[in-house]
This record gives structure tokens, C-alpha cells and sequence, in this order.
């Protein structure tokens, strides 16, 4: 899935360098979930998913960058972000989405509770070869 | 053997009429600085730094990150620092060291071709110790602002006494780790400095609880039970709830009440308090 960005609307691409940057990164999505007017309750699930995946490539990932902004599709409008980084991908998808799962000592609740909190939701990763996680929450 | 020449060429620029120099560059500063480091004070930095150039210029340094500069770097690092926590903006501090070439365009002007390649060459070498103040100026700037931080941090995770053996932690803004960490561990601490057995943790003000927050809650909690202490979360909000739901974080044998209100009458009748209300009470 490559996200819909809105033309015109230049998506802005965020470090992820240090976890004072994940303060930053949940400020712009909530900005970008008000503007396109998400309810209350898909502005705090969106601005969840985005700390759960922005502390994985932080952690895990080594660090990376995510790429953010409106995107629309037919008369649909919504907020995507798409998190990267080059780091060392993860070797068994199924069991990194497990619920409770958890290869460090968090609550293994990460990439699956985004999942749930998002309307779509695409990992791609290969063992040596960096991960990177699509996500977009659309206007209901 | 040409470096060595070329470094005796920089010294001899810089020493031909010695001290004179020196005081020019000090008077040339303190113009720029506009009176805003003592004389005196700017005059003993800019001469201590001076010899220390001309030093490690004669054991053949060629440019700022030589060994034979350590000296030159540590003042550096010093003025920087000091300037930065003067309040001085970084081209205000490193215009302390590029004032130093033009000190020394007037001698260009009856010099010789050699002269004029040892110029070029020390300009160089100021350049790089230009930048240098500036990357020291940054990074004391970034202390700085990461102390505040923390300041804050202390600052915004008041622990309140509500009732005899009842304390409470209001949170407010973002929960990052850290600041979980220091409102836990304030809380665990609280508890044992006023013997309390009931703790209110209040998230009313917070926008959004992920994993690691929900964890850092979760741990506390723990840590409280063991202690002998009982933790009651309020102010979960609607949106919120359904995070932590749709996350799949189990809250369940954590209580929770609605709001800060609720949870102290809990946390009262738990500690043996009535709450009477009087009939026909005036007010
Ligand atoms: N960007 C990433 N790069 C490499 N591994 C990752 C990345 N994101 C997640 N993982 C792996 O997936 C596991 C589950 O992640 P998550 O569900 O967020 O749980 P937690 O962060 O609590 O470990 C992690 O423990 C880690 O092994
Ligand atoms: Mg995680």
C-alpha cells in the first residue's frame, strides 16, 4: 500500500531519533487528525497507534523517520503516517503480532493494538532489510 | 619539512608585533560585544587564548582538531559555554574568533607573497575554530534546554495529600517514559514518607495512554500493593477507554472510577471515613 497523500498537501517527514521526538511526532498527528476533523475518539486512536509505531523504530528499529499527512481516496479524507527505518526487520511477522508477544519487556501489545486502532494497516519487513508500517485513519 | 615551514610562517604572522595584536583583537570584541562582557573579563579570555594559539601553532598544528590544540579547544569550549549562558546568540560568539582575520588584514598590505599564503592558511584555521565555538555554543545551549526540561518534569508532578492517609498524583499533557517514571516513583515515595494506604492517580489532563504509559501505571500499581498501599485510577476519559480497550491493555483487577471525586469517597470509605451529610445543613 503506498498511502493517497491529497494532492497538494505535502506530507512532512519527521526523525525519530530520540524519544523526545515521539512528543513531537504525536503533536503533529493530532494537529493533522483535527484538521481533517477526525472524532475525538479516532484523534486519541490514531495519536496511539502513532506513539506504539514511532517507539518501535525507535527501539527497535534503530531509529528511522515518519512521513505524515492528509490523504484522500474517491470522496474519502484521512491522516497517514508511514514509519521506516533501516534496521534489522523482523524475522517472524505472526509472532511480532501476537498479542503479548514482545521480544524486549513492553507489553508485546504494540503493532497488534495499532492494527485494531486503525483502518488500515500494512507492515512490510525482511530480516536485514529495515521495517516500515502504513497506517491511515479515515473521516467516518 | 613544509609543514614545519608553513607553521613558523602562521607564528611569525602572529607574533610580529606581539602583544599590540592581542589588544587589538580585545578592542575589536569588545565593539562587537557592545560592553556586554567586562572588559577586564573579555581581555584575560581572548589573551589566555591567543598565547595558546600561538603555542600550538609553534608545535605545528595546522588545524582545530590537531592534539597540539587541546588547549586552544578547552578555552574555546569554555567562552562558548560562558556565552551561551550569557545569553549571547552563537554569530555574537563566534565573531570573537573571525574578529582575530581581521586584525590582521592591515598587515597584509605591505606583506609579502609568503605573508599573504600564511594569511590565507591561519584563515583557514580560524574558520575551524569558529565553527568549533559555534558546535560548543549549540551543545551547551541543548544542556540547557534538556535541564529545563527536567526542571519541568519535577515541576509538574506535584504529589497532593487529599485526606489522612488518601494521596493523590493529578497527571497533566503528554506521559512520556521519563516523566512516568519520575511521577511513579514519586508516588511510591509519598506513600511511605506520610504512611498513606490509598493513592489516587488521576489522568483527567492526559491526551493519550499507549503501552508503555499503561505499563509504567501497571508496574506502579504493583509496587503500591506491595507496599500495603491500594491504587485507584479517575478521570479515565471515553476516548481513552476505548484506546486502552482496543490496544487490549487488561486493566482488570485495577479499580477505576470516572472521577477524582469518586475515587476520594472510595478511597475514604476504604480508610474507614463516613462521610455524613447533615439534614438541614446551612452553608
Ligand atoms: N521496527 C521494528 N524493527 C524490528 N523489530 C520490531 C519493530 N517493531 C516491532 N518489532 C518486534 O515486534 C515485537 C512486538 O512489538 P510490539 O507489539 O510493539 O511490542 P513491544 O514493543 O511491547 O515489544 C517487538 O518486541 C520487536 O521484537
Ligand atoms: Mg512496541
Amino acid at each position: 500500500m503506498k498511502a493517497p497523500w491529497t494532492a497538494g498537501e505535502k506530507p512532512q517527514v519527521h526523525s525519530i531519533a530520540r524519544s523526545g521526538d515521539l512528543v513531537h511526532i504525536r503533536q503533529a498527528i493530532r494537529a493533522l487528525s483535527q484538521k481533517c476533523r477526525l472524532s475525538l475518539v479516532d484523534q486519541t486512536k490514531m495519536i496511539t497507534a502513532a506513539s506504539e509505531l514511532a517507539r518501535n523504530t525507535l527501539i527497535y528499529g534503530g531509529g528511522g523517520t515518519v512521513t505524515s499527512g492528509l490523504v484522500s481516496a474517491g470522496n474519502k479524507q484521512g491522516v497517514a503516517a508511514v514509519f521506516e527505518d533501516s534496521g534489522p526487520g523482523i524475522p517472524d511477522v505472526e509472532q511480532a503480532m501476537t498479542d503479548g508477544w514482545t521480544s524486549g519487556g513492553g507489553l508485546g501489545l504494540g503493532l497488534s493494538g495499532a492494527r485494531r486502532l486503525v483502518d488500515d494497516f500494512e507492515l512490510v519487513t525482511a530480516p536485514g532489510e529495515g521495517t516500515s508500517v502504513t497506517i491511515v485513519k479515515w473521516v467516518r | 619539512m613544509a609543514k614545519r615551514d608553513n607553521a613558523v610562517d602562521l607564528v611569525g604572522l602572529l607574533s610580529v608585533e606581539g602583544q599590540d595584536l592581542a589588544a587589538t583583537w580585545v578592542r575589536e570584541v569588545s565593539g562587537s560585544l557592545k560592553g556586554r562582557v567586562g572588559t577586564a573579563e573579555l581581555d584575560r579570555e581572548l589573551r589566555e587564548l591567543y598565547d595558546a594559539l600561538l603555542d600550538a601553532l609553534r608545535q605545528g598544528a595546522t588545524d582545530v582538531h590537531a592534539d597540539q590544540m587541546s588547549e586552544v579547544r578547552a578555552l574555546l569550549t569554555e567562552l562558548s559555554r560562558n556565552r551561551a549562558r550569557q545569553g549571547f546568540s552563537p554569530s555574537e560568539t563566534a565573531v570573537s574568533i573571525f574578529a582575530l582575520k581581521r586584525v590582521l588584514e592591515p598587515l597584509l598590505q605591505e606583506g609579502s607573497a609568503d605573508d599573504v599564503r600564511a594569511y590565507l592558511e591561519l584563515g583557514r584555521v580560524l574558520d575551524g575554530l569558529g565553527l568549533f565555538t559555534i558546535e560548543s555554543y549549540s551543545q551547551t545551549r541543548e544542556e540547557i534546554i534538556t535541564a529545563q526540561a527536567e526542571q519541568l518534569l519535577e515541576l509538574s508532578t506535584p504529589v497532593v495529600r487529599l485526606w489522612d492517609g488518601v494521596i493523590a498524583v493529578p497527571l497533566v499533557g503528554t506521559l512520556d517514559s521519563a516523566r512516568t517514571q519520575v511521577v511513579m516513583e514519586k508516588l511510591l515515595q509519598a506513600l511511605v514518607d506520610t504512611g498513606s494506604e490509598q493513592a489516587i492517580i488521576d489522568i483527567t489532563g492526559v491526551p493519550a495512554v499507549d503501552t508503555q504509559v499503561a505499563q509504567h501505571l501497571l508496574k506502579t500499581i504493583v509496587a503500591a500493593r506491595l507496599m500495603g498501599a491500594e491504587c485507584t485510577v479517575s478521570g479515565i476519559s471515553p476516548q481513552i477507554a476505548q484506546t486502552i480497550v482496543a490496544l487490549g491493555i487488561e486493566f482488570d483487577d485495577i479499580v477505576t472510577k470516572a472521577s477524582l471525586a469518586d475515587a476520594l469517597k472510595l478511597a475514604l470509605r476504604r480508610s474507614g471515613v463516613d462521610l455524613v451529610a447533615h439534614e438541614g445543613a446551612q452553608r
